[in-house]
């Protein structure tokens, strides 16, 4: 077979239907990396225009443009748009189109998960647009602090979408996170040991965990101001036992991580873009490496500092005053690892190279007023002033827009396979680079001289008129120079002449297929022994398209691929991916309807969507069962590996893990808000203890026992049927127990601390019918031929949440029993 | 602060316009890692964080309400679109929109709220500090001179929120003593 005849073949294989009805089945990861960019560029130019209205309406005192309704609207969605819907969607979809090219694989590890992922965004993006077009949009500050935003001050609906439609928007973050944390794990070439791995892959990798962790306390916050609101539990009313400052907590122990894992993909970016641009390699790679890790590290402690001006206890102020200096240190490492590299070869002016110059120069003025306002007295006066504004502006614009722009021009080539032919590119770096100082140093000024964020209008008095006017020019010259910068690339996509491969002479994987990138990636899956391949082997496109390495020759029309040792990267078994399906979309679009349903309280769709989740969730698993054994397969090179339904730490069993961990921090989340309420709420004690039951405590506990031993036992044996009804009765005795708890916790709408208890209940609970769901989901497996020694790999996936459930049934009984005993 | 960190923005500048100027010299990734990345990236940081830290925690010490003989206590109590301030001097007394202080004696003002989260802040006599539903927050003011001083509402609060503000009127001792037995309004 000839390179040509290889790419029929394969092309034939892995392609997505064709035409715009593509779209809607299209499992692959090109394909949905670019939708992902599409779609976070087009939420990019709304928030864009939503600032340029902020800009027109501050440009002189006393405006009329809009009133104070609309225009709390107006910065609301700005920075809702900005954070959600364009930055943490604009890294998902850069990693989903490039980490498997970069690793130098097929696909991610779930390729229907990525679609489901892109959906949820469509469609909880949708949500809040709608609310916008309607004057509905919420208007509570992207911050929603409660009481401003509790059912007493916002009875609208606008705080709702918010709510609603930001939750839905993270379950994208959450799968695409799962996603990228499996695929860089496990999928890549053979050969690439973890120090092998491109740093991007590195920076990808410590995002995605980041988002596992840091994701989970903003939507466990959601969903109880949602409670709250829908149904009077008072998480956050003083008088009522809850606390506005729990939310607070929940909602900076996300946000500040939040602004890291917005950073890290950039830093990724100018790892990979600046080398190449200095005709170098990057100087330093295994402390940019710990840089990134300690980064993320020291960004969880340091949540408090958005909370300086709120009575936090002095010491507190000194920790995370300290903390919040410390953490420039590794931001440091980077810049100057950067810088050496600089200087360690032969820069080139190239249009990245120029975003790039545009970062440094930005985003250290950003980092220089960050410590300035981490200094307390300092932030005592700047905390909440146009100072704020600008200083997170220039570490945002700065450490996230410019190196994504150098990103986009860099990766463009290889977007299109063309090269570019109008230099419109370097007068829209001009005028943003322009632009973007003018409107923001002017900023920093007018805030020092005390214009407070987030107000409408101001008087003459006041003395900012010219300071005001002077930055929304700036803003005009920006948005200008962004609106040549987008037509420069459209430009490009629909003129500019085919380009050779390869075009920086960069030396990762990448730009070792030909461009625009097949559905397939690589003919065969090279072999990987420097961290640079196609710098030592130029010719190593021709090699792998001729099917000179593994999985070079197409049979039985699989997709298939390889996974690999974590650390060591020698190959350890064979993928077989599902096709083309319009599951996810379907899949998405009623999980939409449940969404909907809360958000206009139509409660009775509810459970009817839960149940079609289901149900597509079944049909979604059960697709990728075999009725016969796959042996183990020759992967070319002459080795053979086990398939990876055979095995028991399978690419599901890997996903579940870390789907698990952000389960594990929402829930610890949930603790942690028990216990602050406890500890530091006002109106605490609750009224009354839940009684303590010692009939519910050994009911449970005996399912607690009984369930994970008998999932265990069911894994050993031939005929694991008994084993599986032993724990599904062990799983309904939580259950029961879950749902007494809730039924008979003290008055859950007169004190926070029967709503925390109804919640805790309601997890374990909902926990126990999913367990119970997967316990009959393998039953039915099992008497229809599903599993076979060879065919046992969803075994240990549901023994993980089966344990998992046991573990969180024993606290939350603790924690529901505990306190009336003790009392 | 703004001196030193112009001076580093200055550095970080000259290093990174140089390497374009000059061609790249031989030279090992050791000791390029140890100049670059240990020096500059660690070291450097790191003294000048100490300084400014210790710097911040003694500046914020001063701020601290301290024990002292002639502390003036005073309430402030926001609600949406007014804030009203009750005086332990003069129990029963209240006024809205206007602080009244004396001059020249350390205030502690305890700031509570009635309704969602507000922030008071005088900017030319102290740092803000919130009032948050269900808590006390203490902060020390003090003026220098008899005068009015502008205070705003900084926490964003919803509608209204940019005309949220109020005044903070020092008197000197003979005015203080008149605002006490109810002289002046």
């Amino acid at each position: 077979m000839n390179a040509l005849q290889r790419h029929r073949r394969l092309t034939e294989i892995w392609a997505s239907d064709p035409g715009f009805r593509g779209w809607f089945s299209t499992v692959n990861h090109t394909d949905l990396g670019r939708m992902f960019l599409a779609t976070a560029f087009f939420f990019f130019i709304v928030g864009g225009i939503l600032s340029m209205l902020i800009r027109a309406q501050l440009a002189t005192p006393h405006s009329a443009f809009a009133g104070p309704e609309i225009y709390n609207q107006i910065f609301t969605m700005h920075g809702t748009i900005m954070m959600f819907l364009f930055a943490i969607p604009t890294f998902e979809g850069l990693a989903i189109y490039l980490l498997p090219k970069i690793l130098g694989t097929r696909d991610l590890a779930f390729p229907r998960l990525t679609a489901y992922g892109f959906w949820c965004y469509v469609f909880g993006g949708t949500m809040l647009l709608v609310s916008m077009l309607l004057g509905i949009a919420p208007d509570g500050g992207w911050f929603m602090y409660p009481p401003l935003s509790g059912p007493l001050f916002s009875p609208g609906i606008n705080t709702d979408f918010w709510l609603i439609g930001i939750t839905f928007v993270e379950i994208s973050a959450i799968a695409a996170a799962v996603e990228l944390t499996v695929s860089i794990l496990k999928y890549r070439a053979p050969g690439m040991s973890l120090d092998k791995m491109p740093i991007f892959a590195w920076y990808a990798l410590v995002t995605a965990l980041m988002i596992l962790t840091g994701f989970p306390p903003l939507i466990l916050g959601s969903v109880l101001l949602e409670l709250e609101r829908a149904f009077g539990l008072p998480f956050f009313q003083v008088d009522l036992g809850g606390d506005s400052l729990l939310w607070q907590h929940l909602f900076w122990l996300f946000g500040h991580p939040e602004v890291y894992i917005i950073f890290l993909p950039a830093a990724g970016v100018i790892s990979t873009v600046l080398p190449v641009m200095c005709r170098t390699t990057l100087l330093g790679y295994g402390w940019i490496v710990a840089a990134a890790v300690a980064l993320a590290f020291l960004s969880f402690g340091l949540w408090v500092h958005h909370m300086f001006t709120t009575g936090i206890p002095h010491m507190g102020l000194a920790f995370f005053s300290a903390a919040s200096t410390l953490v420039a240190v590794p931001t440091g490492v980077q810049i100057f690892a950067w810088i050496g590299t600089m200087w360690k070869g032969r820069p080139e002016l190239h249009l990245p190279m120029l975003h790039i110059l545009g970062f440094f120069f930005t985003f250290v003025i950003g980092g220089l007023t960050g410590v300035m306002v981490a200094v307390v007295p300092f932030d005592w006066q700047a905390h909440d002033t146009a100072f704020i504004t600008a200083h997170l502006h220039y570490v945002l614009f700065g450490g996230f827009v410019f190196p994504i722009f150098a990103g986009i021009y860099y990766w463009l080539p290889h977007f299109t396979g063309r090269k570019r032919f109008f230099r419109l590119g370097e007068l829209a770096f001009g005028l943003i680079f322009a632009g973007f100082h003018v409107t923001f140093l002017a900023m920093h000024w007018v805030g020092l001289l005390g214009q407070r964020r987030r107000i409408p209008t101001y008087a003459p008095e006041d003395g900012w008129t010219t300071i005001n006017l002077i930055s929304s020019v700036g803003s005009f010259v920006l948005t200008i120079g962004i609106a040549v910068l987008l037509i420069d690339v459209i430009l490009h996509v629909l003129t500019a002449v085919r380009g050779r491969r390869n075009p920086w002479n960069a030396g990762t994987l990448e730009w070792a297929m030909m461009t625009p990138a097949p559905a397939y990636n690589f003919a065969s899956l090279p072999h990987v022994t420097s961290r640079e391949p196609v710098a030592e082997d130029p010719e190593l496109c021709v090699a792998l398209a001729r099917g000179q390495g593994y999985l070079g020759e197409p049979r039985h029309g699989w997709r298939e691929t390889l996974t690999v040792d974590i650390a060591s990267g020698t190959p350890d078994y064979h993928v077989i991916y599902p096709a083309n399906t319009r599951l996810p979309i379907l899949m998405s679009a009623v999980t939409g309807v449940f969404f909907l349903s809360l958000l206009l309280k139509f409660y009775w769709t509810i459970p009817v969507a839960m149940i079609g989740v289901a149900i597509l969730a079944w049909r979604w698993v059960w697709g990728l069962g075999l009725k016969e054994d796959i042996p183990p397969q020759g992967i070319g090179r002459g080795q053979e590996v086990p398939h990876a339904a055979s095995v028991a730490r399978s690419p599901g069993w890997w996903g579940t893990t870390f789907l698990l961990t952000a389960n594990a921090t929402f829930f610890g989340s949930l603790l942690f808000g028990f216990a602050f309420l406890w500890t530091v709420a006002p109106g605490w004690p609750p009224p009354e203890w839940l009684a303590p039951s010692a009939l519910e405590l050994g009911i449970g506990l005996a399912g607690i026992v009984a369930a994970p031993i008998a999932a265990r036992l069911a894994r050993r044996s031939q005929a694991p049927l008994p084993f599986l009804a032993i724990a599904g009765a062990g799983i309904l005795a939580i259950g029961a127990v879950c749902a007494a708890l809730m039924l008979r916790t003290p008055d859950p709408t007169g004190h926070a601390y029967g709503a925390t208890l109804l919640v805790l209940g309601g997890y374990g609970l909902f926990h126990a019918a999913l367990a119970a769901l997967m316990v009959a989901f393998l039953a039915a497996r099992v008497r229809r031929g599903f599993v076979s020694p060879l065919r046992r790999a969803e075994l240990p996936i549901v023994g993980l949440w089966i344990d998992y459930l046991a573990t969180i049934a024993l606290l939350i009984l603790l924690a529901g029993h505990l306190p009336g005993l003790l009392s | 602060m703004l001196g030193g960190a112009a001076l580093i923005f200055a550095l970080v500048m000259t290093l990174l316009v140089l390497p374009f100027l000059r061609r790249g010299r031989a030279g090992s990734d050791g000791s390029r890692v140890r100049i670059w990345i240990v020096g500059l990236g660690l070291v450097f940081p790191m003294v000048v964080l100490a300084a400014l830290l210790a710097y911040g925690l003694v500046v914020g010490e001063r701020l601290l309400p301290r024990e002292a003989d002639d502390v003036v206590r005073v309430g402030a109590e926001g609600r949406l679109s007014a804030w009203t301030f009750s005086y332990e001097d003069a129990p029963g007394r209240a006024t809205e929109g206007v602080l009244h202080i004396p001059a020249r004696r350390p205030v502690d003002v305890s700031i509570t709220t009635a309704d969602v989260i507000h922030s008071f802040w005088v900017p030319r006599l102290a740092g803000k500090l919130d009032a948050i539903p269900g808590y006390v927050n203490v902060l020390r003011i003090e003026a220098d001179a008899p005068g009015t001083y502008e205070g705003v509402s900084a926490e964003f609060s919803g509608p209204g929120y940019d005309s949220f503000t109020f005044a903070v009127t020092a008197h000197d001792a003979d005015g203080w003593e008149a605002f006490l037995r109810g002289e002046t309004q």
